[in-house]
This record gives C-alpha cells, structure tokens and sequence, in this order.
C-alpha cells in the first residue's frame, strides 16, 4: 500500500515522468526510452558482438599457429565454403582478421563500452532523472543494434564479408576485382558503418547536452566524477572526428558505385585499365585515420574514467590529482585529433609531414604519464579492497603502461620505418586500447552490476576471470612483440610459406594457446554475468559504500531514477578516508559538517 | 610439437582448477556470516599475494622473451648505411622502455600487496601535490624531448635525398602478387610510365615513345650494387602494397596513381651478410627446423623442403589481396663488379619487346628473367578458385 502511495506522490511531484507511459513489455525492455535499460541493450548487444570478435580471433589464431591444418572446428564455425576440407583458405583468413577487428573496435569497445556506460552512468552520478533526449536516446540504440544486424549479415553474403582489413583502404576495398570481399560484403561493411556513426552522433549529442544542462544543485564542473569527465570529453571526440569517417564511407560508396575517383587513380586490374584519374588512396587514409586516432581515445577514455573511479572506491583514498586528471583527459583528447598522420608515415605523404606528427604524438606520452602515476600514487598508502572490478582496474594500469611505453618506438617516425604493420604493432595496440579497453569494461561490469541488476557478481568467478585473463592477455602479447621485431608482417595468412620466418612458428604457437585458453575462460564470465542476472545474491543500495550519487538511488528498477527530490551535491565525489568522519567515505549528497575543511583543490 | 601443445594447455588449465579450488576454500572459512560477494580481508590477502606473484610473472615472461627470442629483433647488423642511426635510436628507446616498465610496474603491484585491505586500516588523505605532478610531468617530456630530436635528425637523413649524389635510380612496380624492377639505365633516368601503356611484354607500362625509357631495363630479380646510393621510385599497379626491406631499414608504401620514394646505401653484399655470425646460427636453426619437418613430410611421401640458404627479401606489407602473405622477391646485394656484370647481359625493354614482336607466338610470356627461387608456389589457390 505505501508503495503506491509513494507513486502515486510520484507523479504529483514530476508532471511529465511517467505519465503516459504505461509500461509494457515493449516499452519497457525493448523500445524503452529509460537510460537504464538502454544501457543494459547496449552491454548485452555489445557482449554478444564481443563473443562473436572473440570468437573469430581464436579461429585465426589456431590458422596461425597451425596453418593450413584441417580443423573439424574450422568446418563446423566456417563451413566448406570458407574452409574446404577443414582448411580455413586465404580470403577467409582476411575476412575473419577484418571483422574481428572491426567488431571489437566499434561494436563492443565504442558501442559495448562507451554506450552502456555512458548511458548508465550521466544521469545517475550527475543527478538527471533521465538523459536529455530519451527518444534519441532510443533511436540511437535501435540504429546500432541495426547496424549490428547488418554486420552479422554481412558474414554471410555468398562473395564472403569485407576483407580488406578494418582501416578498408581503397583501392582494395572499392574494387571486387581486388578481393571478393569487396563485393556485397564490403557494401554491408560501409552500409552498416554509416548507421553506426549515425547511432554514435545521436548519443553522443545526447551525452553532451545532458552533462552541460542537467547536473543536480551543487553538482559543478569540478565535482563531477572523473567517469562523467571521459564520457564528456569522449563524446566530444566523437562529435569532433566521427563525421569525418562518414564523409570517408560515403565518397568511398560513390568511388564504388557511381564512378568517381576520390580516391581511385590509373588501375590496372583482371587484364584492363580502370576509368578512374586523379584520386589519391592517401586521401583516403587521411580521412580514416582524422577518425581512427581520436577512435582509439574514444576507446580508451571511458575504461581509464570507470579505472579512476573504481581504483579511488576500492583504495578508500582520494584519486590523486583530480585536477591533474581533467587536464590530461583534456590534453589527451586534444593532441588525439593533431596525431592521425603517425599512422602513415611511410604512407608517401610528404616526409616533412612525418616530423610534424612525431612530435605531436611523442606529446601524447606527457598526459598519459601523468595518469599512470596519479593511478600509482593513488594505491599508495591506501587500504585496497580487492574486489574483481579493482584487479581489472590495476590490470588495466598494468598493460596500459606496457602496451603505452612501445608507442615511444611507434611514435617515432625513423623507428616505425622498420616495425610498421608488423606483429609488433598488432602487440602494441591490443595492449594498449583493446586489452586496457576490455578490462575497463569488465571492471565497470563488475562495479555497476548491482547498479544495473540488483544482483551482486559471484566473486570467485570473478577472480578466477580476472587471473586466467591477465596471464592469458600477457602471454599472448608480450612475446608477439618480438615476432613483430624480427620483421613478421601482420595480416600474413600464413608465416611459413617462405623460410625466413620459419624460426618464429613456435613463438606462434605459444601465442594462440594463450589466447584459446584465455578465449575460453572468457566463458567463466558469460555464466556468471547471466546466471547472476537472475540467481546472484540481492545487492545491497551501496554495496562498494561508493560516493557518487548512483548509490544514493533505490536499487529497484525505477524511472525517473530517484523517488522524489534529485538528491542535492555538497562536495566532490572523493571524500574517501577523510579525517573528521567516522566512515571512510562521505557521499556527495552528505552537507559538509560546520567547519569542516575542503582538503584537495 | 602438438604434445607439447595438449601438455601445456593441461598445465594450464590444471593451475586454473587448482587456483579456483584454493579460492572456494579461502572463502569456506567465513561462509556462515560472510556471502556479501564482496571482498573481505581474506580476499584482499590472496589476490594480493596474487599481485606480487603476477609482478614475478611479469619479470619472468619478459626475462624469457628476450633469452628465447632477444637474439631475433632487427636491432643490429643491419645491411645499410643508414641502418645503425636506426639500431641505434632503437637501442636507446628499448633500454629505456625497459628501465621505466620495470620500474611502473615494480610499483603498482608492489603497493597493490603492500597495502591489501585489511579491518582497521586507514588509508590515508592524499589528494594532490603540486611538486609530484611537476615532476612527473616534466621528466617524460625532458626525456621526449631528446628522443624527439634524435629522432627527427635520423628521419631527415633518410627521408632527404641529396639529388646531386652519384645515385643509381630504380623503379620498384608492385601488383597482386609479384614485385618488379626496372633499372634506369646507361642515363640513369626512367623512363615516364602509366597502367595505360600495359601491353603484352611491356607489363609496367613504360611509354616506348619515351628517349629516356630506351635504355630501360626490366627484371625481376633485384640486384643492388654495394657502397651506392640507391633510389627507389616506387609504382603500384593496382592497389596498396608496401615495399618493406627489413634487413636495410627500409619501407615505403606502393600507392596506385603516385610515385613514392625511398633511397638508402646498401653496405653488406648478400656473401657478407652470410657470413656473419648471427645470420649462420640463425639459418642453422631454421634448417634443423626444416630438417625435422622434413622427416615428417618423407613419411608421409610427400617432397621435402629444400634447405635454407640466406637471401635479403622485399616483402609486401601492405595487406593487398588474397594472397598478400606469398608476395616477395629475392634482393641481392653484389659488389659493384658483379652488379655490372649482372645488369650488361640484361636486354632492354625497348629490345624485348621487339623480339616479343617478331615472334608473336612467345608474347604472352613476359620477357623477364625469372630466377628466384625463394618462392614457393602458392597452395591456396586451390582453395580460391572454390570459392568461386
């Protein structure tokens, strides 16, 4: 009876929340307008698309280590089509390395990543009953989970998927004459993109306009938590840089099907010339790479924020240089867009050009230094609750650090003549954004699912996770490393076809055994995540006794968010362990004691 | 090898059990008042051990790494000029990526187990210093700032072609799935090119019109002469490829529609690189892997590998097609002499394809001489034509 009292006041108190939403099942899990829910649509979609990225890296990992060996699994997961007689075949071999790595960046590191953390998080530790827009909210999940279906699809045209790799770089990619691949597939491929950045734009618009419009009384700049200041500055990145991938897609649609040379310029292909003049592929690569940089930051400023609050929680001590952590979020999403040009050094752009970009991105080192040492700094002395989304959260320190140093080589534009587009370069990114990315997102899964479910993570499952992944994650990129400085180019079908390489077979091997098994430990995750979902034990409202005001909101699924008044902000959200309180954290919403002392600046 | 293989996954995977038995039990103890599912003190003791052990595992992998495989990185004995300011930088760059990855990661682990959470301690209130950030801000970029300008003064060198030098001018033609050559000849220029003049012999597309293309050369075996400046134009026929020289330092991309260049001192003839004593322990146990592979392949009636002799390879490195991986020509580096004694039997183009004329009947094949034996022939096509 009270319960609907209390609604009932509910409704009087917000016009507008609720009204004419009844909610059905439709309304409520699937064309939902609640933050709440889409963010859930957007992790379950993004592991979905995860399991499949995963999945098709293991399958080229065994071609690599074992290449042109029949596997049953080959046959079973590719069909005689893509491997005859179990052999997986050379176009499928690209096939699979383009869409792995075009799932795992756009799909589950942007989409999996930012949407369901975004999502989930702006509103409640902001205090917003919902996001700006719900509606566009709505339709930008709808639009990726389209684009998501027209990926998938996209496996199974009978030309085979998009093969030209995930940076798809014309001419390759625009002539079917080229590669198969480029055929439907690769239509599906650009199709399916161009409603991505479409779904990417409406939410991370909405994303803008709600943290600059609705914070709570009290809720300044400089008391928002470090997660809302990446998923602000990530979202602007995106704005910034996603539009230029569009421009990118569409010219390149046209090259394909209309006759243009953007980017198409005297090709001799199948025994005749081509009519294409004047197009330049460098170009091309311009345009990729003005979104491609900035999408490795859109990548990893979310798993670094969720990383600073969860690491800050777990230690019951403040993060160390909240200031210092802005700016170099700040610095870090500047340089990102003055940087693209590292990607193509030997690209045959102007070498003077080289010079430029090697100076920009050996900048980037400075900001990123500083947030590794702040993160170091802020576990000193600190009281560390390790709980599985803190040991994602070192973890994610850990590669970030190691896949970061070997940007130092990369960077450098004499360096990076020799290592460019071999496995060093592969060891170095999966480090450095996938590796990190990944264990930021398992580290807010693990934080937030009492936020989202109601249900606490088994936290053994949780351990055995994290360890069997951090050892697998290491021992599959560290030594990949020095595959990739002996010379071993990457995309290579298989690396035993001539003999130089044929000493690095074993290193090869290694490798994918690492990642079969930490690929299948990624299962002990799955189950736990769904079992949970409905069999985990009741959480309590603040179960990490966190600050920020998601832990102030009831755990039951409401809309709206908080019965009643939006909870008021009275300090920053890291007052863990301060002196004069009994409990070693103070929720944002607590008022500051007579006298009390603001201790940071 | 796939014993070794089911061995080391049920290593593997025996730790993972035992570990996640251990666990279970660690968390018996105080099942009765303790089913929070959040970490209490005992967890915070195992997975900080845990964390010490993980910072040894770092060490180990990496100490392993670089016995077992620290003698394959091209970092040293390169085969050009410029080649040691680019070991060089390398040296500088890895040792001190090595200082401060040894040094981070020291830190972080160590503090995740020193300071496990335990009941009734306090962390303490430290939210900023000025002086820690200025540090720590400043000694990356002091250190970056060095590596910056070393940096750019080595690209400058090699990317900068002082065009007055004695050079010798080639052209590198790259299409799926084959490299060409073309040598400029007794004027050292080439002659103007286009996909347009593509015709029977003539298969880079040299305008025949051209005085300066007279003398040029077409092969497909490169031969470069030690101690000379050399300078690659570099074309592609129809998509992107990358010449990638690794022993010599040296990429560059193939863009269709776009002459690229890049231009380095080759200074070990293919003899001397031989010779050296890296790459003789390096191609003896290439060949004892052949070996073994061989016994296997015998049994099964199938022909063996041929054994492995020491060439420099242009490889592709620019994914280009279905068949990017078996894209590569065998470059040979002679003394000036050989090199010259190489090159004066070759016919020019201009003579190939008027003997390619004059008898109709040979002109599908391309009169290019095809001496390279590194390349094995491409199994998979096979597979392709099936997918079709």
């Amino acid at each position: 009876m009270s319960a609907m009292s209390h609604e009932h006041d509910h409704h009087e108190h917000d016009h507008h929340e609720e009204h004419h939403h009844k909610d059905t099942f439709i309304t409520k899990y699937i064309f939902s307008i609640d933050h709440k829910m889409i963010a859930k649509q957007y992790l379950i979609t993004g592991i979905i698309m995860g399991l499949i990225g995963v999945g098709m890296s293991m399958l080229f990992r065994m071609q690599l280590a074992w290449p042109e060996e029949s596997f049953k699994i080959f046959s079973f997961f590719l069909g005689e089509r893509m491997a005859p007689g179990g052999v997986m075949n050379n176009e499928t071999y690209l096939a699979l390395v383009t869409i792995h790595g075009t799932i795992m960046v756009f799909f589950v590191l942007t989409a999996g990543l930012s949407g369901t953390f975004s999502n989930l998080l702006i509103p409640l530790q902001i205090g917003a009953r919902d996001m700006a827009s719900g509606f566009l909210n709505m339709i930008s999940y709808w639009l990726f989970f389209t684009s998501s279906v027209i990926m998938v699809i996209s496996l199974f045209v009978e030309s085979g998927p998009a093969s030209a790799g995930w940076t798809i770089y014309p001419p390759l990619s625009a002539l079917p004459q080229a590669i198969s691949g480029s055929g439907l597939g690769m239509t599906l491929w650009l199709v399916s993109m161009a409603i991505f950045i479409a779904s990417s734009l409406m939410g991370s618009l909405n994303y803008i306009v709600t943290v600059i419009n609705l914070r709570t009384k009290g809720m300044s700049m400089t008391r928002l938590p470090l997660t809302i200041w990446a998923f602000f500055i990530t979202a602007v990145i995106g704005v910034i840089s996603f539009p230029v991938l569009l421009s990118a897609a569409l010219m390149l649609i046209m090259d394909r099907g209309f006759g243009t040379s953007f980017f198409l310029s005297d090709i001799y292909i199948a025994g005749e010339v081509l009519n294409y003049q004047g197009g330049s592929p460098v170009l091309f690569e311009h345009l990729f790479w003005f979104l491609g940089h900035p999408e490795v930051y859109i990548v990893l400023l979310p798993a670094l924020g969720i990383t600073s609050e969860v690491i800050a929680t777990n230690s019951r001590k403040p993060i160390f240089g909240y200031r210092a952590m802005i700016m170099s979020i700040l610095a870090i999403a500047f340089l990102s867009t003055i940087v693209w040009g590292h990607h193509m050094f030997i690209s045959g752009m102007n070498p003077f050009l080289g010079s430029v970009f090697t100076f920009t991105t050996l900048l980037i080192a400075i900001p990123s230094a500083v947030k590794a040492f702040n993160y170091i700094t802020t576990l000193w002395k600190g009281n560390l609750q390790l709980n599985p989304a803190m040991l994602f959260s070192i973890g994610l320190v850990s590669t970030f650090i190691t896949g970061g140093l070997t940007g130092l080589i990369l960077g450098d534009s004499t360096l990076d003549i020799n290592v460019h587009d071999t496995y060093f370069v592969v060891a170095h990114f999966h480090l450095v954004m996938g590796i990190s990315a990944l264990y930021g997102m398992f580290a807010g899964i693990y934080h937030w699912y009492p936020r989202m479910f109601g249900r606490m993570l088994n936290k053994n499952l949780g351990y055995i996770h994290f360890w069997v992944t951090a050892v697998c994650a290491y021992g599959v990129f560290f030594p990949m490393h020095f595959i990739g400085m002996a010379g071993l180019p990457r995309r290579y079908y298989t690396n035993t076809n001539f003999p130089l390489f044929d000493d690095l077979q074993n290193v090869n091997v290694i490798i994918t055994c690492f990642a079969l098994v930490g690929g299948a430990f990624q299962l002990v995750f799955l189950w736990n995540f769904f079992h949970s979902m409905f069999f985990g034990k009741k959480s309590v409202q603040n179960p990490w006794r966190s600050n920020t005001l998601e832990w102030t909101a009831p755990v039951e699924h409401m809309h709206g968010n908080w019965p009643g008044e939006i909870p008021e902000v009275h300090r920053w959200p890291y007052d863990y362990s301060k002196p004069g309180h009994e409990e070693d954290f103070v929720p944002q919403n607590v008022p500051m004691k007579p006298g009390e002392e603001v201790l940071h600046h | 090898m796939t014993s070794f293989l089911v061995l080391f996954i049920l290593v593997l995977l025996s730790i993972a059990i035992w570990q996640l038995t251990k666990i279970f039990d660690l968390t018996q103890i105080g099942q009765s008042s303790d089913n929070t599912q959040i970490a209490n003190d005992n967890d915070n003791k195992v997975n900080g051990y845990l964390m010490f052990a993980f910072l040894v595992f770092i060490y180990l992998t990496t100490i392993v790494c670089i016995v077992k495989y620290g003698d394959l990185p091209l970092m040293s004995g390169s085969a050009s000029v410029h080649g040691k300011d680019v070991d060089q930088l390398m040296w500088i760059s890895m040792i001190l990526i090595f200082v401060v990855q040894t040094i981070t990661q020291a830190l972080l682990h160590y503090f995740a187990f020193k300071y496990r959470g335990r009941k009734g301690q306090t962390a303490m209130y430290f939210a900023d210093n000025n002086k820690l950030e200025f540090i720590w801000s400043s000694i990356p970029a002091v250190v970056l700032a060095v590596l910056i300008f070393y940096g750019l003064y080595a690209w400058t060198d090699i990317m900068f072609v002082d065009e007055d030098e004695d050079t010798i001018v080639i052209e590198l033609y790259a299409k799926q799935f084959g490299w060409e050559a073309r040598y400029s000849g007794k004027d050292n220029v080439l002659g103007k090119a286009n996909v347009r003049y593509i015709e029977g012999v003539n298969t880079v597309g040299v305008d025949l019109a051209d005085p300066n293309a007279q003398d040029d050369i077409v092969v497909n075996e490169l031969h470069l002469p030690k101690g000379k400046r050399v300078v690659f134009k570099i074309r592609s026929q129809d998509v992107l490829h990358s010449a990638y020289m690794p022993h010599f330092r040296a990429q560059m991309n193939c863009v269709p529609g776009m002459v690229t260049q890049f231009s380095f001192i080759p200074n070990m003839t293919t003899s001397e690189m031989r010779e050296t004593e890296d790459m003789i322990t390096k191609v003896n146990r290439i060949n004892q892997i052949r070996e073994k592979k061989n016994t296997q392949l015998v049994a099964e009636g199938k022909t063996p590998l041929d054994p492995y002799t020491f060439d420099y390879l242009l490889l592709c490195n620019k994914i280009c097609g279905a068949s990017h991986y078996n894209m590569q020509m065998k470059v040979v580096v002679d003394t000036p002499e050989e090199f010259k004694t190489w090159l004066k039997d070759k016919p020019t183009l201009v003579q190939a394809v008027k003997d390619a004329n004059a008898a109709p009947a040979d002109a599908e094949k391309p009169n290019v001489t095809n001496d390279s034996t590194t390349a094995k022939a491409d199994t998979t096509v096979v597979a392709q034509v099936e997918m079709k």
